[in-house]
């Protein structure tokens, strides 16, 4: 285990064990309760797999009246809760606890209501990302957001951390495409906030709830926007000499007035993983690679490329390459979007999520090779380029004695790197426990105990997913 | 009410709220003074956003610009322009409705959520907003977001503070996110459809690829059903008319372009179309699109309601003459039989003194309303009352 604590569990809680299990089990169906140690272990990690906690017990509810009864169950016992979704969180949003109960929506899993004409979808929470736009689109429609885990992942987790993806220039993260929700509160209440109107009354809920990382209340329903498919889409590749040169180019492109449905920023290093995996055709002999996707009829693709590639060349790309087939674009996507997973075959890595002023790239780029070089490690950068969203993969080897810890060390000193440029730890993987010791470089004392009022408010005992978002240290409870 | 405190920097707000927490004396928060919507705050004193004025971060190439919360709209948007950018989220500007005078601010649109027909396919003010700085009601300042475009880190109280309408905290400065103006616009203008067929056509347009960025729906004589595109201008063109093939059996459209297709939506966007208000209650109506005609009826048969569509239909505009309640009873009905919201906007004061103007809330949501709020402001002392 490295560098970040989890509290010492409730030995009162764990004494309580048995009769926490037989009160869950007069609850839900003997199916919907783990309790035995090799299946518990399913659920001991999410994506940041270097930390691991074997649960209390996994209650797997089939409705939201079920997901009532057990968290005003535990809420009586003062047991802690971790909601839980598919657990691809890369930020350990989803790490259990010892002494905490794991609540998994994978049973809730309905498509409930799909409606066209209102542009809408309700689904329960534990539908993956995907199967939102598997329900609507041979309607002619799709769901938005689109994090790199979007097969696996599920609503509530995307909802839980705010979730992106590479196409969120144009369309927006998760938060600009929830409608409503229904969600249950510690003490077991039910409450439905929002619906299909375009806005909600009152304080925006939803924007608190939303990114509130399992903090608030456990979504079991949402209302989402769904949105018409364009009529055709084509990415295209552009490589350059520097890593100035190309972000040079995107601030061009975007100062134009054209609104690109994702830019994508890739270094040497990734190319090259990328390619052997994916054989997308990247070109390997450049220092950074764009992979701009714009949308629209034929003629709209035509005119918007010939605008890009008229104010790219005074940028001099020393490649430049438009997709000719859906095979090839889908090899260029295949490429990025598992990115990390070919990364994953060569090396263990920590994924970084800092966003920095796009106008920084440059500066932070060298800030980021100087750190890692400084800690004897390598990194390959993965980013959305549009939006200044960083992932910088900090390359290390799980086997050898320190080099977690180091890779951990590289990663805060690169985040912080980012607050000090004028950005911010996490763009769209949240704070979970990775980055739960960093939030002091980013907020100060006030800012911290303001949030930490609000969750106080809503969660008096701090039961919900309390070991994430702030530091250990200063919390009321 | 002697006139407004007018700080200039936070130190001052915090100092102001520090003092009418420990007198226990409620202030109101004003910018412009421009939105005078929601229950008359019963305050001894006004704090003036004013004083805090000026942009203070415009960076075109990213797309960001962050103002301290009394500079005029009209400066950030001469701004914007002068770089071909814009605030994509339309704000309305709400004084023709109101009768009120004065420049509309930054904090203002952003307390208020801002929005305009626009909001269909951009969004309103708090999904453009991604940096706020506050005073609470504890007379502490905090920020929450910043000044990239994707922030995950901690809770969205930036979302929380759009649409508060200054009763978590006087906001000081606000970042916004920022797109580029269209090159041009056409608008396609339907005549003689009635409220049900022009939302079939409206809610049709929106399922197609072809970006609506408004579609709105005027009664009258004849009546106008109203499709907006913007963008480049072969693009523009080109999106009009597949979409005027497809929408074929609703007629053939006359096409505006640039300019008048502008000032056509200028004027739905301040809610022109309900005309002369005179001493009318005038009701914003939020429900999903396909049930905005149902509502036009029921409020035209059972208060005579003038009213206009936008958004497709999800934004119902009713202008009610008559009743005592100013239709209170019948929109609240309506509006719970068919989930959404209406908000009171322009009434006099006696009857906003009287009725909540905000949607009331289901008991559990009004729970975490009030719990929230209570941590923002323990004392109340920001706005009390103002969101009913």
């Amino acid at each position: 285990m490295s560098a970040i604590l989890m509290p010492k569990p409730d030995q009162r809680v764990l004494d309580r064990r048995d009769a926490i299990i037989a009160g869950l089990a007069k609850l839900v169906p003997p199916a919907a309760l783990i309790t035995a140690e090799d299946e518990r272990r399913a659920y001991e990690t999410d994506a940041l797999t270097a930390y691991r906690q074997l649960p209390l017990a996994v209650v797997l509810p089939s409705t939201t009246e079920e997901v009532a009864a057990v968290l005003a169950f535990l809420n009586a016992e003062g047991v802690k809760v971790v909601a839980r979704g598919a657990g691809t969180s890369l930020a350990g949003g989803a790490l259990p606890a010892e002494d905490a109960v794991v609540l998994g929506v994978s049973k809730m899993n309905r498509v409930l209501e799909v409606d066209t004409a209102n542009r809408t979808i309700r689904v329960e929470a534990g539908v993956t990302n995907l199967g939102v736009t598997a329900a609507v689109q041979h309607l002619g429609f799709f769901y938005a957001p689109d994090p790199s885990s979007q097969l696996a992942c599920t609503i509530a987790g995307n909802i839980g951390m705010n979730s992106g993806g590479a196409h969120c220039l144009k369309y927006g993260v998760t938060t600009n495409n929830v409608l409503g929700v229904k969600m249950v509160m510690m003490d077991g209440t039910i409450v439905e906030i929002g619906g299909e109107a375009l806005d909600a009354a009152g304080l925006d809920l939803l924007g608190l709830i939303v990114g509130s990382e399992g903090q608030i209340g456990v979504v079991t329903e949402a209302v989402l926007r769904i949105l018409p498919l364009a009529e055709g889409a084509r990415p295209m590749l552009m490589g350059f000499q520097s890593a100035e040169a190309c972000g040079a180019c995107v601030a061009a492109i975007i100062a134009s007035g054209i609104i690109p449905v994702a830019i994508e920023y890739m270094d040497r290093p990734a190319i090259r993983v990328c390619e052997a995996f994916a054989h997308a055709g990247y070109p390997l002999d450049v220092e950074a690679l764009l992979i701009i996707e714009v949308e629209g009829s034929e003629e709209e693709i035509a005119d918007l490329i010939d605008r890009i590639t008229a104010i790219a060349a005074k940028f001099e790309p020393s490649t430049f390459k438009v997709s000719q087939s859906e095979a090839e674009s889908a090899a260029i996507w295949k490429g990025r979007k598992s990115a990390f997973g070919a990364m994953g075959r060569i090396a263990d890595y920590m994924c970084m999520d800092g966003t920095i002023p796009t106008g920084q790239l440059p500066r932070v780029l060298t800030g980021i090779s100087e750190i890692c070089a400084g800690y004897g490690l390598e990194v390959a950068n993965i980013f959305h380029a549009g939006d200044g969203n960083l992932h910088p993969l900090v390359l290390f080897n799980a086997n050898k004695p320190g080099e977690l810890e180091k890779a951990e060390a590289a990663g805060a000193d690169i985040l912080k790197l980012c607050v000090e440029v004028g950005g911010c730890l996490t763009g769209e993987h949240g704070v979970g426990v990775e980055k739960r010791e960093l939030m002091v470089h980013q907020f100060n004392r006030i800012d911290l105990d303001q949030q930490m009022r609000v969750k106080t408010a809503l969660d008096p005992q701090w039961l919900l997913n309390p070991h994430k978002v702030f530091p250990l240290e200063g919390r009321p409870v | 009410m002697t006139a407004p405190l007018r700080p200039t920097s936070e130190a001052e707000i915090e100092a102001i709220v520090a003092e009418a927490v420990a007198a226990r004396t409620p202030l109101a928060i004003e910018g412009g003074g421009t939105r005078d919507i929601g229950r008359p705050v019963q305050a001894a004193r006004a704090v003036s956003t004013l004083g805090l004025s000026g942009v203070t971060l415009y960076e075109p190439s990213e797309l960001v610009l962050s103002a301290r919360a009394g500079t005029k709209l009209s400066e950030i948007e001469a701004l914007l322009a002068g770089n071909r950018q814009r605030l994509a989220f339309e704000p309305i500007d709400w004084r023709p409705l109101l009768g009120t005078s004065g420049e509309p601010t930054i904090g203002g649109v952003t307390a208020s959520n801002a929005s305009g027909p626009r909001r269909i396919q951009a969004g309103a003010a708090r999904d453009h907003l991604i940096g706020i700085r506050a005073t609470t009601g504890r007379g502490e300042t905090i920020k929450s977001g910043g000044r990239v475009m994707k922030n995950v880190t901690g809770y969205d109280f930036a979302k929380l503070a759009a649409g508060s309408w200054g009763t978590l905290g006087i906001l000081t400065e606000v970042t916004y996110k920022l797109l580029p103006m269209a090159e041009t616009e056409t608008t396609l203008v339907y005549e003689g459809l009635d409220a049900a067929r022009a939302v079939d056509a409206m809610t049709t347009a929106l399922g197609t690829p072809f970006e609506v960025t408004g579609a709105a729906f005027l009664p009258g004589e004849p009546s106008r059903t109203l499709i907006r595109f913007e963008g480049f201008s072969a693009s523009c063109g080109y999106r009009a008319g597949r979409l005027s093939d497809m929408l074929a059996a609703f007629g053939a459209p006359e096409r505006l372009h640039d300019e008048a297709s502008q000032s056509l939506w200028t004027a739905i966007r301040d809610v022109r179309p309900l005309g002369a208000t005179g001493s009318d209650v005038v009701w914003r109506i939020s429900v999903k699109p396909t049930d905005g005609p149902q509502v036009v009826a029921r409020l035209e048969a059972e208060v005579s309601a003038r009213t206009f569509l936008d958004w497709s239909g999800g934004l119902v505009w009713a202008a009610i003459d008559g009743p005592a309640d100013g239709g209170a009873a019948t929109v609240r009905t309506l509006v719970a039989m068919l989930g959404g919201h209406a908000t009171l906007v322009r009434a006099p004061h006696g009857l906003r003194a009287a009725l909540p103007s905000f949607q009331p809330e289901a008991p559990a949501v009004a729970a975490i309303t009030a719990k929230i709020r209570e941590s923002f402001d323990p004392a109340g002392v920001l706005n009390p009352g103002r969101m009913g």
